[in-house]
């Protein structure tokens, strides 16, 4: 082991003492946190990050003539600055803080939705979105009378491609899809599909809340006129989410909710706007959690995607081959390049069994639909049970998913 | 398997959950009720056959959910058999807090043996998450009685 295989060797065990919550227990066991899909957990850098904030440098931001203000202006700039930096925007101000990676959906549904769409215009979704992705448009057509128009997918959870080619038209105005299942994994390829889009002339919104995470995003690259993510799924402070939008389409775009910050001037007869950001920034924002994020974006970029999609493919892998090995248990979604989710059922156990009996054991799965109901449905399943990797996640944590499923089985079994 | 483990899952659960009694429509039933448990995605129907008398002369239920939920209703379905509304409404609210802790049981004479069969489910109380399984039959065949057909109840 030479001064090379430091550098290059990626050391879970060594970063996961940055991760407090992984040191504790649950009923006796060791945690073996396996939920990352729904939230990560939070390494020390962010935590302090926000400590330190509001310990040091903590007031109200784009108010105060005093120092601190300034300051806390200055920590809150730089972390957008980060986010912008992390996804390749051209400009910070295309970063819009939302609450969460639900409600920038909701922002574009309402402001770009309500004044660009019109009764007839079709948005494209797939069949595995989340309902975040699925609910703020059927709203929309509540109130415009829009068309939804679903992509399907295969039985491994892949996206058919052809079928999307074949729904975009002259009438297709926005296409909304997700980079990554939550449910099944799945990566879609948005780079193909943004082009396909723009051929017809149709706005694309990516909703990159699990990819995120596992890799390299490049928005301009991509070419989309939005992307969306939350920090808590990105080892960061929950309470922020992050909008992405051209510069172009934001401008056109009226405000989504009003109030102090997004305004130049007001009169009781007229208001005008503030520039962007701010212009989708109403009240007082999540200043001490975009430091947070900002953190958490360094922390993983310290790491390196390249190498965190490594390990978390390698995790998927093992995993993989390991729970294949257990009998009367299915693997849903298999589509080629899939990331870091692994949903499955087994003949003998309900998922919410799954779930009871490995959290007894310190194995903490999700069971359920995963707030994608429609894909459940399509896959003809009640619910799954899914266990998900993050950059901390070991191959002895697989190996404790896999022991506690066999326990699972043994118990089950008639 | 721990014992925690053992006191939720008892042998009885376990076959109930596999085997489901009065797992079936009946076609002379003249109450039903479906009930659906939005957050885990657990779905029955629950099938009474009242008679004139008011007895409950056959309980059924289809459906699908975890093992917890199918033993609970295959159990329920075994001690309506029988029952007087009044006997009823008692099993249900010894039910409720067998399962929940809250409300409260009491006596209620000739019911003793069902009570016993049920306390079997007394476990789910330890798990917090899972009481909703538990009692989703219940609710859903108090719904059954209470309107003649009804369409859908939800346990939070």
């Amino acid at each position: 082991m030479g001064i090379l295989n430091t550098t290059t060797t990626y050391d879970v065990e060594r970063l996961r003492k940055d991760f407090p919550i992984l040191q504790r227990e649950v009923f006796g066991r060791p945690l073996v946190y396996l939920d990352n899909a729904a939230s990560a957990q939070k390494p020390r850098q962010v935590l302090d990050a926000e400590r330190h904030l509001y310990e040091d440098e903590y007031a109200n931001v784009h108010r105060g003539i005093y120092w601190l203000s300034d300051r806390a202006t200055q920590r809150f700039d730089e972390a957008r600055e980060t986010v912008r930096r992390f996804i390749n925007a051209r400009h910070g101000h295309e970063i819009i803080f939302t609450r969460n990676a639900t409600e920038a959906v909701n922002l574009v549904a309402a402001s770009y939705g309500r004044r660009f769409l019109k009764e007839g215009d079709e948005i494209v979704i797939t069949e595995l979105e989340h309902h975040a992705n699925i609910v703020p448009w059927q709203l929309l057509r509540e109130e415009k009378g829009i068309v939804i128009r679903v992509a399907p997918i295969d039985d491994d959870g892949a996206l058919r491609l052809d079928k999307f080619a074949e729904l975009l038209g002259p009438k297709t105005k926005l296409v909304a899809v997700s980079q990554m299942s939550n449910v099944l994994g799945t990566v879609l390829p948005v780079a193909e599909m943004i082009a396909m889009a723009k051929a017809v002339g149709a706005k694309v919104l990516v909703d990159g809340a699990q990819a995120v995470t596992h890799k390299k995003v490049d928005v301009q690259a991509l070419g989309c006129d939005f992307y969306v993510f939350s920090s808590h799924k990105l080892y960061g402070p929950t309470g922020l989410g992050v909008l992405y939008g051209r510069e172009d389409i934001l401008d056109a775009m009226p405000p989504y909710q009003g109030g102090g910050d997004m305004i130049l001037t007001v009169t009781i007869e007229k208001t005008t706007y503030a520039p962007l950001p701010a212009k989708f920034e109403a009240g007082t924002p999540a200043i001490a959690q975009a430091v947070g994020l900002a953190a958490a974006i360094d922390y993983v970029e310290g790491l390196g995607m390249e190498r965190i999609a490594a390990h978390e493919q390698d995790l998927l892998t093992y995993a993989a081959q390991r729970l294949s090995a257990i009998p009367g248990l299915r693997l849903i979604g298999t589509a080629p390049g899939k990331a870091s989710v692994l949903s499955f059922a087994m003949d003998s156990a309900h998922p919410h069994d799954i779930a009871t009996v490995l959290d007894r054991q310190g194995v903490a799965i999700r069971a359920g639909h995963h707030c994608a109901q429609p894909l459940m449905e399509r896959l003809d399943v009640p619910a799954t049970a899914r266990a998900s990797f993050a950059l901390y996640n070991t191959r002895a944590e697989a190996d404790a998913l896999a022991a506690a499923l066999e326990k699972v089985e043994a118990m089950f079994r008639r | 398997m721990s014992d925690e483990l053992r006191d939720l899952y008892q042998e009885v659960i376990l076959d109930h959950g596999k085997n489901p009694r009065n797992f079936r429509h009946p076609p002379e039933a003249n109450r039903h009720a479906k009930g659906h448990n939005p957050l885990c995605g657990d779905q029955l129907t629950v099938y009474l056959t009242v008679g004139e008398d008011g007895l409950v002369k056959d309980a059924a239920f289809e459906g699908r959910g975890c093992a917890i939920s199918t033993a609970s209703a295959s159990l329920m379905t075994e001690v309506l058999k029988g029952k007087a509304p009044e006997q009823v409404k008692a099993l249900f609210d010894n039910f409720h807090y067998l399962a929940t802790g809250a409300g409260e049981a009491y006596p209620f004479a000739g019911l003793e043996d069902d009570l016993e069969r049920l306390e079997v489910l007394a476990g789910v109380r330890q798990y917090p998450m899972r009481v909703k399984c538990a009692t989703l039959a219940w609710h859903t065949m108090h719904a059954a009685i209470e309107g003649e057909d009804k369409e859908a109840v939800i346990t939070e």
